[in-house]
Order: structure tokens, then C-alpha cells, then sequence
């Protein structure tokens, strides 16, 4: 009966040790960690870069992972800048995958600007992939994809 | 007539980066919807947004701060919030345009303390 006991409780120990590692491991997981980009968003990201090279970083794509109306989804695009004449973002595109045109917006930044961060609102019509791809002066590329889950979509209905 | 409302700082600091933020009622028609009849809503969109600044004493509008080509994705009454590093006294000129000859000019003043 003794032994059963310490059969049991050493299942529940591993069971809990475990369940502890996992809630980590998903809690450590980077909130703005780079998603595979679709074949469809790589192409329109390639066509923008334009033979550029482009890599994942500095550029972040701000929006809620959990969008509950797809009518009006706010965004905000930050690039890793000073945006003076030396060293500034010259351009900013937002694609989405699944929506009937997959261009969302481009944004073109001068060094007036002084800090390289949009905000604005933007439909989805499903649970899609996004991306934001930055331009720099010295002609760089930069990307962020990120997957959003729609639950109330938009564009279609009435 | 669109309303359009445009905020930010009538003061900055020179080399300060202030907050500029925009407001347009459109109703950003996309063109896939339908009406009660079912009848195809026809597309209107703005497709342009620009924001010039032009040092007092200059002619014309200035030069781009920022500018914005808008597709259907964006969602109704654009809103688009941008930056400016204050370096001079001047005015600004934010430009709408877009479908069945929408067009809408807004103007503010900046003031800038050395």
C-alpha cells in the first residue's frame, strides 16, 4: 500500500514538473518572434525588395494576435532608426495574405520625420499572415511577419 | 464636405520629435460589398495621403515629412499617426486624395523655441 503510494506521488511530481516546464517554455517563447513567412508574402516582400537583400529584424510589427472585428484592427510599424539624414527608413509595406488585395499600405519617410513609427487601422478579412517590410537609406530590407486569428471578419459582409 | 481632424503640439523644442496624428471621415467604400438590394457598392477609396512642412518664409508647400498610398485593407476614416523633428518655425500641409475626385487640404502652425 506504502509502495503504491510512492508509485503515485512520484507520477504526480514528474506530471507537475512537466506541466511546470511547458507553462515556461510557452511564457519564454518571444512576443515578437519572427513567423515562417508564406510563399505568398515571401514573393510580395522579394518583388519590394526589388534584388535587395532582405532580413528578418529591426523592423516590428505591432497587432494584437487575437483580433476580434476585422473592420478596424489598429497597427503600429516601428523601425530600429535614428531617421536622420545619415541613417533613416525611406519606406515602410504592410501585405496581408488573405485579404482580396494584399496591399495594405506604403509609407514613405523622410528624415523630418524623425522617428521611424506609423499607427494606423486596418481590415482583415480572415485569419491571416502579415508582414512589414522596411527600406533603409543604404538599401537595406528589413521584415516582420506576423499570423493574426480573425475571429469577426471584414469586407465581405454587409 | 469631409471633417478631418489633425493634432499635435502648437510648441515644440528645437530638435524635439513631436506626435502628429490624423483623422479623415471616408467611408473607404472597397468595392466587395453590396447593398440592400445587392447591387455592387463601387469602389471609393483616398489613395493618397501626404504631409508637407514648410519653413515660415517659404514659398509653396515645403517639403515631405510623410506620405501614405492607402488600399482597401485600411479601415474606415483613416487614421494615421507619424513623427516630426521640430527644427524651425513653420506650417504644415496634409493632403487627402483619392476616388470620384475626393480632395480635402488641412493647415497648422507649428511654433519652435530655440
Amino acid at each position: 500500500m506504502a509502495r503504491e503510494l510512492e508509485v503515485v506521488s512520484a507520477q504526480r511530481r514528474r506530471l507537475l514538473r512537466m506541466s511546470a516546464a511547458g507553462t515556461l517554455a510557452i511564457v519564454l517563447r518571444p512576443l515578437h518572434a519572427n513567423e515562417p513567412p508564406t510563399p505568398l508574402l515571401a514573393d510580395l516582400v522579394k518583388g519590394f525588395a526589388a534584388g535587395a537583400v532582405t532580413r528578418e529584424g529591426r523592423v516590428k510589427l505591432d497587432i494584437a494576435p487575437l483580433v476580434e472585428n476585422g473592420n478596424s484592427v489598429p497597427i503600429v510599424i516601428s523601425v530600429d532608426s535614428p531617421q536622420t539624414d545619415a541613417s533613416h527608413v525611406t519606406a515602410i509595406t504592410v501585405f496581408n495574405e488573405k485579404n482580396p488585395q494584399h496591399d495594405v499600405a506604403q509609407f514613405t519617410l523622410t528624415p523630418l520625420a524623425g522617428r521611424a513609427r506609423i499607427a494606423t487601422r486596418i481590415r482583415l478579412a480572415t485569419s491571416q499572415q502579415l508582414v512589414a517590410v522596411a527600406r533603409l537609406n543604404d538599401g537595406s530590407c528589413w521584415t516582420h511577419y506576423v499570423n493574426v486569428v480573425v475571429t469577426v471578419a471584414s469586407c465581405t459582409e454587409e | 464636405m469631409a471633417r478631418a481632424l489633425v493634432t499635435l503640439p502648437k510648441v515644440a523644442k528645437a530638435g524635439e520629435v513631436i506626435e502628429i496624428r490624423t483623422l479623415i471621415q471616408h467611408a473607404m467604400e472597397t468595392g466587395y460589398r453590396r447593398d440592400s438590394d445587392g447591387a455592387m457598392l463601387p469602389r471609393s477609396l483616398i489613395r493618397r495621403f501626404t504631409c508637407h512642412f514648410a519653413a515660415s518664409g517659404k514659398a509653396g508647400p515645403g517639403d515631405l515629412v510623410f506620405a501614405t498610398t492607402l488600399h482597401a485593407a485600411m479601415a474606415a476614416n483613416p487614421s494615421l499617426q507619424f513623427h516630426f523633428r521640430a527644427s524651425s518655425t513653420g506650417s504644415f500641409t496634409f493632403a487627402w486624395d483619392g476616388d470620384d475626385g475626393f480632395a480635402h487640404r488641412e493647415q497648422a502652425q507649428l511654433l519652435v523655441n530655440a
